[in-house]
């Protein structure tokens, strides 16, 4: 292994613009003669428009124009798209309400777009905001599902009378109902999986520009699929055709599903800039991206395990509803159903499973897909149930894991996943022996004589990643194929542009990519660069979600780069004068074989272009070859978290004492960047299990809406982590790489509410295990203490 | 609109803003110093903190016109020479970042911290000082260790 190759730990080549503040975020984008959109937004969860009154605001300094949802309709803009249909188990296509990009007579959730006020700066627009009139018809409101789905509630579109979007259904009833009537011990299970609010860092933002001579636009946005995004406003929404719409997601400051999605904003921006003449700027604050981003989970769930007399597995039924909010977001059908049931198997053997989700509108922001999306919801049910019923058959939950996992591959689950490969058993025993279980008794003693709880949870997460084989996911109706693409373009002295359609924001790409293609072709890592972000550049791509860079982005590349060393070898024949199925190429030189003769990279490349030395009908010039990789198969990481907790039964404080995890991810490039990718998933499943949660009241006003409310994990609330791994190459790829991306973020919740339920002796701890809840739980088990 | 002067990175600027500029803002929009970023409207995040002489500042706190004379720091001034800051060193060589959007108010904390602290810091005091500081991607532990060995590099 060289120190730039695959494998190493190479020190990221995006580093050094960022850490001195060179970075180029959507917010740093400044063209000339931009003027500033700022949105009035609707204060109410639910109401109707009977009047808009923008007289008086139109003629407030500096202000160019305000549009309402009447221009919009006017202009033929159309509505936001959900891209992923789903069919209710009566067969009948989802209730997708209409999505306008700026209200058309109703409101649906506080923090809806009212209108847009484009103005020299952006505090002449927030002040001109403040003098449109607005006359509501207040509605009631809905913000729970219970009460959503009963009848008499308020119905938020018409198109659904109920609320529902869906009744959707997986697996398979009637084998499951069997396995539940001869069980020998049920464990039944209500879970709320909380709402989140993804927050990356940097907010949303979007720069919309037209140059009337050529008839084209560009949008500057705060994208994880710039081309997605093109292709929706084109196709779907309207604005331009593909070839006159140039999208461009520069640096993006942290996305986790967030901006995966097309939004109301940029869509406003960029068809303002022709309206007003100007390129139009939105910059989200971060209270504007608390109410209006796409949130995340926020299912209620009533769950229960079938298990026969020697404790396996042997079905497993599931309700869930899950929250969609007041509209249907880019991919959000697809979270709960699709993304959800698939994985309730877990890594066990379970012969018999059968889930029901029912997807509900209310009156809150529309809810999407957020790391992990779909999968750690899976993975809380499994985990919390199988933990459960290892302590209700008095079961070491470690033993009872191992006796429950799968062990031969392929294995078909009863729920559409053929999973390829795996060492489930391999990641356990490593975990436990990392995290010293055999002598948790001891310490739990050592932490009772402190007067303090000590508890231990594991968490045995898989997801499917790689997202994914096109036939697959368009047979389940998704609206696009989910491949990837890259063109590797050789220059004439040897240096190398690969262009892909993944996009990274946060990832390290232009590292671990650049890796795989100096380490392929021979060259050193700085001769290689990496162009992502630009519709203009990279000629199309699905972008980045799902843990499928490295699994489907890099397997392009990887693909384009076997077209590149075959065509070199043929300019490399005609130079040696040998015939090209004798060439070999190998560290960087082609050379042929069984002799001396060779000619290293660079100067294969001059030859391509210089082209004296072969006949051009024959042989093209040049060196440059593209490739589309469409994945076979899903790809499984998986993995064992084990979270150790020490709880104050005074205070309810848990804090974290040890974490330990090993992760199968298949082949690694960047062990430092994958670790790295583990800890902050980690951190973010910490957040949800301890501390996040967004909550609505009755009447839909959110009232976590700041950092000051909404509880973020700080740097003093998390742990260090003790990262291991354990490897089995996935074989559906070429690099045998499984993505790493949304592990923690699946793992942790289960293991930390494992650990606080073992801690004080309770199963019911809803998350957030905030020091309330946790306070009342060891209360209860310091009186159950005493009384015994 | 009212008139301020101040020193930012070395050198003597002026610009006349709206009185009710922030100091995040003047150095973004006026000056074009897009390295300190704006995370939050509620000073939460510390992806905006600058020194303001000498000492670290959330620059969304205070207004622009507020500081007439002030001699001011951000990340685009802390690299000398073309050569980078030994907590820059360190936030690369220990993977502290991953988007980079809280990192110039992180290195630039972080810098603080040492100033104030001193070059040996153990993981509680660096988790505890760097509570004004949020980031979503790294989950900290990665940046934990580049601060205590930026701190030491510093010392050297």
């Amino acid at each position: 292994m060289s120190a730039t190759g695959v494998g190493a730990s190479v020190r990221r080549k995006e580093d050094l613009r960022f850490i001195t503040g060179r970075g180029q975020y959507t917010d740093d984008i400044n063209r000339h003669g931009q003027a500033y959109a700022y949105f009035l937004r609707s204060p109410h969860a639910h109401a109707e428009i009977n009047r808009l009154d923008t007289a008086k605001a139109a003629k407030m300094p500096g202000v160019l124009a305000i549009y309402t949802g009447d221009d919009i309709a006017a202009d033929k803009i159309g509505g936001l798209i959900c891209g992923w249909m789903i069919h209710s188990k009566d067969g009948s296509p989802m209730k997708a309400g209409a999505h306008p990009a700026l209200a058309q007579g109703k409101v649906r959730y506080v923090g809806d777009h009212v209108a847009v006020i484009i103005a020299e700066t952006l505090a002449e627009a927030r002040d001109a905001s403040e003098m449109i009139k607005v006359d509501y018809k207040v509605l009631p409101a809905v913000v729970d599902m219970n009460d959503a789905v009963k009848q008499g509630a308020p119905v938020i579109h018409d198109v659904s009378g109920n609320n529902t979007v869906y009744n959707w259904h997986l697996g398979d009833k009637a084998a499951t109902d069997a396995a539940f009537a001869k069980a020998k011990h049920i464990t039944k299970l209500d879970l709320v999986n909380n709402r989140l609010v993804p927050n990356p860092m940097e907010p949303r933002a979007a720069v919309g520009d037209y140059e009337p001579g050529t008839e084209s636009f560009t949008l500057y946005t705060t994208s994880q699929n710039p081309h997605v995004a093109r292709l929706v406003l084109s196709a779907f929404i309207g604005i331009a055709a593909e070839n006159k719409l140039r999208v461009i997601a520069p640096d993006v400051g942290g996305g986790f599903g967030s901006k995966i999605f097309i939004y109301a904003e940029e869509t406003v921006c960029v068809w303002a800039a022709k309206k007003v003449g100007r390129p139009v700027k939105w910059t989200s604050d971060r209270s504007e991206a608390f109410l209006s981003d796409a949130h995340g989970r926020d299912h209620l769930t009533h769950a229960e395990l079938a298990l026969d007399e020697k404790g396996k597995t042997i079905g497993l039924r599931v309700h869930t509803k899950a929250n969609l909010g007041a509209y249907l977001s880019t991919f959000s059908s697809s979270v709960p159903t699709y993304l959800y049931a698939p994985l309730l198997s877990g890594q066990y053997d379970i012969p018999a499973i059968y889930a029901e989700v029912d997807g509900v509108y209310t009156n809150t922001a529309p809810v999407d897909a957020y790391r992990g999306a779909g999968r750690p919801e899976a993975t809380f049910v499994v985990e919390r149930l199988i933990e459960i019923a290892a302590r209700e058959t008095h079961t070491d939950p470690a033993q009872f894991r191992l006796k429950n996992f799968i062990r031969s591959f392929p294995h078909q689950t009863p729920v559409i996943m053929a999973y390829d490969v795996g060492n489930y058993q391999a990641s356990l025993e490593k975990a436990l022996e990392m995290s010293d279980y055999r002598n948790i008794g001891k310490r739990k003693a050592a932490s009772a004589r402190e007067g303090k709880l000590r508890g231990i949870g594991i968490s045995a997460y898989i997801e499917a990643c790689g997202i994914a084989p096109s036939a697959a996911v368009g047979s389940l109706g998704a609206g696009v194929g989910l491949w990837e693409s890259a063109e590797v373009r050789v220059n004439p002295i040897g240096t190398v542009e690969v262009l892909t359609g993944s996009h990274s924001h946060g990832q390290g790409h232009e590292t671990t990519f650049a890796q795989l293609v100096s380490d392929r072709l021979g060259i050193p890592i700085d001769n290689v660069s990496i162009v992502h972000g630009d519709t203009d550049k990279v000629q199309m791509g699905m972008g980045t979600y799902g843990s499928r860079s490295g699994a489907v982005g890099m397997s392009a590349i990887f693909k384009a780069l076997d077209k590149v060393i075959a065509k070199g070898k043929k300019v490399a024949a005609y130079c040696l004068e040998a015939s090209a199925e004798d060439i070999d190429f190998k560290d960087g030189k082609f050379s042929v074989k069984g002799t001396d003769k060779d000619i290293d990279f660079g100067s294969v490349a001059l030859q391509a272009y210089i082209a004296h030395k072969f006949n051009g009908q024959d042989l093209e010039p040049g060196l440059k070859e593209g490739a589309f990789w469409d994945p076979t198969n899903f790809t499984f990481p998986a993995g064992v978290h084990i979270c150790e907790v020490e709880i104050d039964p005074e205070t309810g404080v848990t804090r974290i004492d040890r974490w330990t995890a090993v992760d199968d991810f298949g082949r690694v490039i960047n062990p430092m960047i994958v670790e790295g990718q583990v800890h902050g998933g980690i951190g973010q499943g910490v957040g949800q299990a301890l501390c996040e949660g967004a909550y609505y009241d009755k009447s839909g006003q959110l009232i976590t809406a700041s950092f000051n409310d909404y509880c973020m994990p700080r740097a003093d609330d998390l742990p260090s982590y003790n990262v291991g791994m354990t490897q089995t190459p996935c074989p559906s790829n070429p690099l045998g790489i499984k993505g790493c991306g949304e592990a923690g973020a699946i793992a942790a919740p289960p293991a930390v509410i494992n650990a606080i339920t073992d801690a004080v002796g309770h199963e019911n701890v809803a998350m957030p295990a905030t020091p309330l809840a946790v306070w009342r739980a060891a209360q209860n088990a310091v009186a159950r203490k005493a009384a015994e | 609109m009212p008139k301020v002067s101040m020193t930012v990175n070395g050198k003597e600027v002026s610009g006349n803003i709206d009185s009710r500029t922030l100091l995040v803002q003047f150095l973004r929009d006026t000056l074009r110093l897009t390295g300190t970023h704006v995370g939050c409207d509620t000073s939460q995040c510390g992806c905006c903190v600058v020194h303001v002489d000498g000492k670290a500042l959330k620059s969304c706190t205070v207004l622009a016109l507020t500081l007439e004379g002030a001699n001011v720091m951000t990340i685009e001034g802390l690299a000398t020479d073309g050569k980078l800051h030994p907590m820059q060193e360190a936030f690369r060589e220990n993977h502290a970042l991953q988007c980079g959007f809280c990192t110039p108010g992180m290195i630039m904390t972080s810098v603080d911290i040492v100033n104030r602290k001193g070059n040996k810091l153990d993981e509680q005091t660096i988790r505890h000082e760097l509570e004004g500081n949020l980031c979503r991607c790294t989950g900290y532990h990665n940046i934990v260790k580049a601060v205590a060995a930026g701190a030491e590099a510093m010392g050297k």
